[in-house]
Formats: C-alpha cells, structure tokens, sequence
C-alpha cells in the first residue's frame, strides 16, 4: 500500500505496466528527463530506458500520428499531450484514423493507443490551458473518453485504458492531481471502463459528474445534508463515452432528481446528452426538470475570472434546491 | 550523377560577446544615440522581467515567461520593424511589444490573467500573444497576403522557438510564403530549449534557417545576442519583403538563461556550466562595453539608466495593481459583436450570482 496523489498514481500505473508488458511505450513533449510538466512520468526514463520514454519534437499531429502507427504494429503507446489545450492538432489523427482503423480494415488492424492529457481550470494556469472540451472527443464514435476523479480511479482506469484493445482519450483533472492522497495497493489491479462510479448513496435527488468538479459536486452534497437534510446520490461517470447511463437512470428512478455538473461549457456538453437519455428513458421517474449546473457558453476566462466560469459548490446547491422545490 | 540543387547558410554577427566590432558596422549603427536606445530598451525589458517574476512569485501575476538573455533578438526586431507592419508573436516577445509601444502595464495585466492586457492602445494591428505553439506563424502568412492584395507596403513577421520549428504550422507557412512571394519574415528564436528538450533533439537539421531551403526561401542565422546584427538582418528582409521580393527566415541564436516559465525548474534537465558559459554571451553587457570602448556610455549614465528604468516599471507595475476588477459577467462581452440574445440569460445569471456575493 502506498498513499498516492493522482498524479502519483498515474505514475504507479504506468511503472507497473511497463513491467508488466514491454509492448508499452510512452511519448510526449518533456516526458523523459524532466519527467513531464506535472511529474507524471518522473524517474520512467530512467528506469525504463529512452526507447521506451521517449522525448518527442514538439508536434501534436506528430505524437498522435506516431501512436496510431505504433499501435497499429502491435505497441501499446501511450502518448502525453501536455495539456488539452494542445490536443488540437491530434484531432485529426484521432477522428480520421485512431477512432476508425478497426472499423475500416473490418478488425485486421487496430489501436491500442491511450492518449492523456492534462485539462481543466482552476489553477491559474495561461491562456489555453484551462479548457475542458471532452465533448468534442465523446462526439467521435470508436473511441473511449475516460476522466478520473480519485487517485485509485486514476491507477486503476489507466491500467484499463492500457490494456483496452482500443483507442482511449484519457483526461485528467489537474485541480485535484494533488489535491488528497489516497492508500492505494500497486497490484496492477483495473477497474473497469464503461461504468459510472457511485460515489455516494442518497434518496431524495441524483448528482452526476465528472473530472474535478466531483469535489465540489460532495461537498455540496455533504452541505445540502447538514443544512436542509436533502439526501444527494453521488455518481462519478468516469468513461463519459461510451456512457453507462444505467446507472443513471436505475439512480433517478429512485430519487425522482436530477442534476449533472461540469466545467465544460454548457451547450453541445456531456450534460446534454445525460439529459436527453433521461427524458427518452425516465421521464416517467422525474419529479422535476433536469438541471445543469456548468461552465458558460463564453470563452474560459483568463485566471482572474476563471472561478468564476467553474461550477462552484453555491451555483450547485442553489440547483439542487431548485429542482426539491420545483415538487 | 549531378548535384541538382546545394544551399549554404550564413552566420553574421557584428559584436563579439566581449563587445568588440568583428566587421564594418552598417550605417545606423554608427550613430551613438541609436545605440544608446537598443542599450536601453534592452535594459528595460530585463528590468521588466526581473519585475515580473517577483510579482509571479508572490502571487500578483500569474505564470510568466521570461526573456532573460535574449533581449537583443527582441530590441532588435522591434526596432527593425516599421509601425505599420505587423508582428505575430508568441508569448516571450515583450520585449519587441515595448519598442512597437504597448505599455508594459498591458503586458503585466494579460500575464495577470486580465484579457484586456492584449486590448492595446498602440501597435493595434498587431496580433496577440499565442500560447498555442507555431499556431500564430500561418496567421503572418495570412496577414502578408492581405498586405500584398491590397498593395500595401507592410510585411508580417512570425516569430516562434527552436520547438515551434517542428510544429506542421511552421513548414506550412514558409512553404506558403514561398509559393506565394508574400510579405513575411519568420523570426526563429532558437534559444537552445524547448522546456526541457535541447535544440538537437527537435531537429538533426545542422541549422534551422536551412529549413527555409526546402521552402525555396532565403533562410540565415544571425547572432541573437548582438542587437546590432538582428536590426540590421531583420531590417534588410523586411525591406526586400517590402519591395515584393518575398519571405526571408532568420535564425537568431540565443540563448534562454531563465527557467522556461515561473512554472519550471530548468536545474531538472540542464547543467550549472551551460548557463554560466551563456552568460559570457550577455546581449546587454556587450553593447555596453562596446559604448564604453567607443566613449558613448559610462557607469555614471548606467546607474543613472537603470534608476529610469526601475522607475518606468515601477510605474507599470502601480498601474497594473491598481486595474479596477472586471466585473465577472463581462467575460461574456467580447464573445461576438453583440451577444446574441440566446446567451443573455447566462450573462445575467452570472451578474445575479456576483450581486449575491457582493
Ligand atoms: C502546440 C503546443 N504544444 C505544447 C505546448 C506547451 N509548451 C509551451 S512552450 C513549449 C516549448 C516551446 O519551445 P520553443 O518553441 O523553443 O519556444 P521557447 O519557449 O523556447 O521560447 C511547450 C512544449 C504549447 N504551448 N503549444
Ligand atoms: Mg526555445
């Protein structure tokens, strides 16, 4: 057991990988020696040598095009973009190879690939870097979008998203890569992609959430149970595509309630499409409309606004007090 | 067998790093207020640096990226462009943002996280830094063809690292350029690293200006620590630009002596001695002794220098501090022209949350 913070655990996964399976390589900008901007990959090159941590030329389209080659020839890259804010020019690679090569060679070849970046805001960070646009990747059918929230949910559906036969957009929320430890047993043990996380169990209104702002998302729940005894279900969807919307709705048909919480922008959001599956298939278990408490549909404000624009813990409860109210 | 095609790249410096002219000064550079000017912007912008990142630090600025070390290349490439011309930089380039007439309040409140930092009074066509690496180089290509369409006498110049070099974006906008004949200058500010990857692992290229070669376009290097050479390189491709004689690249070769940005502890991948023998290389100390030499400066007027100086960015800086806050809901106000009706409840939403919170 060691206490890790996400971004430690991170590094816990990929070691245990590497050892488990010569076939991962990892690639990226300032990965090797420096051990990547955030230290996710400290002390990997060193133990695991330059052909298998590798410090790429600074290009995007590059590093994502590379994994998909690599990929296709039976290695599993795991390819860093060092902030989300830079994965644009992968999107091509993705959209118009990674996410359809199976598809289009009827499953001769294939992508094992994960590409991870750093996102979110809420850190003070430059212009760019504080974005979170997992809608756009959730948009491209044949790959997986997964968002940790916990140290052991980042160990465990990053080894899940290595070992996943096929490409895996895997973000992770920088706001909290350190914000707690947690014991976690480095017993290469995944969880599983494709299943939402509960978090916590209530009766009386369903929270769902992603990323970072599961944070705020309990502690409004633990705030709404002290001040006016609402009991919020807490759930973490964690692969936000494909989307297990079982959970979900198994949830709501309980409380009757429902309110999803992200940093991304509101319209075209994940959001939207948790609440267009709950109105196709539980409008008969709601009490009340479904409410959405997000980021604006306005560019993300530069650190002097940015908290602004995130979700907070008030703009969460004044939702959920809404919604009891509303019947 | 015939050879079908063979390039040569040139180096030019005019200063040595210990100040002392290696060839025939051009015209300009024999007038002792002028360079009396480089010298001083030059001190100005590191004073200004030095400033920023003890603001970063004690929390009233944000991330910053300094420019300690490569000031000449920056004085000089502002004071080789004309006003009306138009500059694409990245985001180390305050020091030409200073010599084209941005404030520096300006530049500390866009580093502050205040968007109306990049709102400027002056340089208006100027566009704004660009974080996202190499993206801004097609952008000069792009304002280069609007200049030669309408058959106006300004040029564009792009500026971007040793690591923007290997971005598509880069080869596509000399490429561009060339097939185009258009009014640009591509700046490559090679200061050795990109973060923590050295010069050589971006590129087996002996030379980045030979990356012009396969775009059929002038490419050369020029010593980025002599402010002199990079006026008067850059002047020179602006001017043949100017005339409809098409894009030149400049290397200029430097050398980046602080971390890569107040968020990064360059001691991690690089050694103590690269640095110190960098420092022999000081852009500011070599026009100095050289003025000194040439009985154009003294200690008396260097001290006096840097008191104006630290009084200029003090200035700056009261100003900066001083910003009266944006209200939160106006993040919504430079989002279209008008905000389309469809987005106002979001904006009073917000305004009413800020109300609350008064
Ligand atoms: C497209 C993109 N990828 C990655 C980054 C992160 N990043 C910021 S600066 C930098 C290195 C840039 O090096 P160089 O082009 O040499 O410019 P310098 O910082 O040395 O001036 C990197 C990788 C970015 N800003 N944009
Ligand atoms: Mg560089």
């Amino acid at each position: 057991m060691s206490n890790l913070a996400m971004v430690e655990a991170v590094n816990a996964a990929f070691a245990h990988e590497m050892n488990a399976d010569d076939s991962v390589v990892l690639l990226g900008e300032d990965i090797g020696v420096n051990g990547g901007v955030f230290r996710a990959t400290v002390d990997l090159q060193e133990r695991f040598g330059e052909d298998r941590v590798i410090d790429t030329p600074l290009a995007e389209t590059m590093i994502a095009g590379l994994s998909v080659g690599m990929a296709a020839q039976g290695l599993k890259p795991v390819a860093e973009i060092q902030f989300m804010g830079f994965i644009y020019p992968a999107v091509d690679q993705i959209v118009s190879h990674a996410s359809r090569m199976r598809n289009r060679t009827c499953g001769r070849l294939t992508c094992p690939m994960v590409l991870r970046a750093p996102f979110g805001g809420g850190i003070r960070a430059p212009e760019h870097h504080s974005e979170s646009t997992e809608a756009l990747f959730a948009h491209m059918p044949g790959v997986r979008v997964v968002i940790p929230s916990s140290p052991a949910r980042a160990y465990g559906l990053l080894l899940a998203a290595i070992r996943d036969p096929d490409p895996v957009i895997f973000l992770e929320p920088k706001r909290i890569y350190r914000l707690h430890k947690q014991q976690i047993e480095d017993n290469g043990e995944a969880l599983p992609l494709d299943v939402c996380f509960t978090l916590r169990d209530g009766t009386d209104i369903t929270l769902v959430s992603w990323g970072a702002s599961i944070h705020e998302t309990l502690q409004a729940a633990d705030k709404l149970k002290e001040e006016s005894e609402i009991s919020c279900e807490v759930i973490d969807v964690a692969t936000i595509k494909p989307l297990d919307m079982d959970t979900i709705l198994k949830s709501v048909e309980r409380t009757g309630r429902c309110v999803i919480v992200h940093e991304a922008a509101r319209t075209g959001g994940v959001g939207a499409d948790i609440a267009a599956q709950l109105a196709e298939k539980g409008l008969l278990s709601l009490f009340a409309p479904v409410k959405r408490v997000t980021g604006y549909d306005t560019v993300m404000p530069l650190l002097k606004l940015e908290n602004h624009y995130l979700p907070d813990v008030d703009r969460i409860r004044r939702a959920v007090k809404e919604t009891m109210e509303f019947a | 067998m015939e050879t079908v095609a063979s390039f040569e790249i040139h180096y030019r410096q005019y200063l040595n790093a210990e100040g002392r002219a290696v060839d025939e000064l051009p015209e300009f550079a024999k007038d002792a207020d002028v360079l009396q000017r480089f010298y001083r912007d030059m001190v100005l912008t590191r004073t200004f640096d030095k400033r920023a990142i003890a603001l970063q630090r004690t929390g009233r600025l944000g991330t910053y990226a300094s420019s300690l070390g490569q000031e000449a290349t920056y004085t000089g490439l502002g004071h080789a462009m004309q006003p009306r011309d138009v500059l694409a930089p990245s985001y180390r380039e305050h020091g030409t943002c200073f010599v084209r007439g941005v404030p520096m309040s300006d530049i500390l409140l866009y580093w502050g996280g205040d968007e109306r930092g990049m709102a400027f009074e002056k340089a208006k066509d100027d566009f704004p830094v660009s974080v996202p690496i190499a993206t801004h180089v097609l952008h000069a290509a792009g304002a280069a063809y609007a200049f030669k369409y309408r058959k106006e006498p300004r040029v564009a110049v792009a500026v971007c690292g040793d690591g923007g070099t290997s971005k598509g974006d880069f080869y596509e906008s000399i490429n561009v350029a060339g097939v185009w004949v258009l009014p640009c200058v591509f700046m490559v500010v090679n200061n050795q690293w990109a973060i923590s990857v050295p010069r050589a692992k971006q590129s087996r290229s002996e030379t980045l200006a030979q990356k012009a070669v396969a775009a059929g376009i002038p490419g050369e290097q020029v010593d980025g620590n002599d402010v002199i050479v990079v006026k008067d390189r850059v002047e020179v491709a602006l001017t043949k630009a100017r005339q409809g004689g098409g894009p030149t690249l400049i290397e200029a070769l430097t050398y980046r002596r602080h971390d890569h940005t107040t968020a990064d502890d360059a001691s991690r991948y690089r050694s103590r001695q690269e640095l110190e023998s960098e420092k022999k290389k000081d852009p500011i100390e070599r026009l100095k002794h050289y003025l000194i030499a040439e009985g154009a400066w003294g200690e008396d007027q260097d001290r006096q220098l840097s008191r104006e100086c630290e009084g200029e960015v003090d200035a700056a800086v009261d100003q900066y501090l001083n910003t009266e806050p944006r209200a939160p809901e106006t993040m919504f106000d430079n989002l279209y022209e008008s905000l389309p009706t469809l987005y106002q409840n979001q904006r009073e939403e917000l305004q009413a949350k800020w109300k609350r919170h008064e």
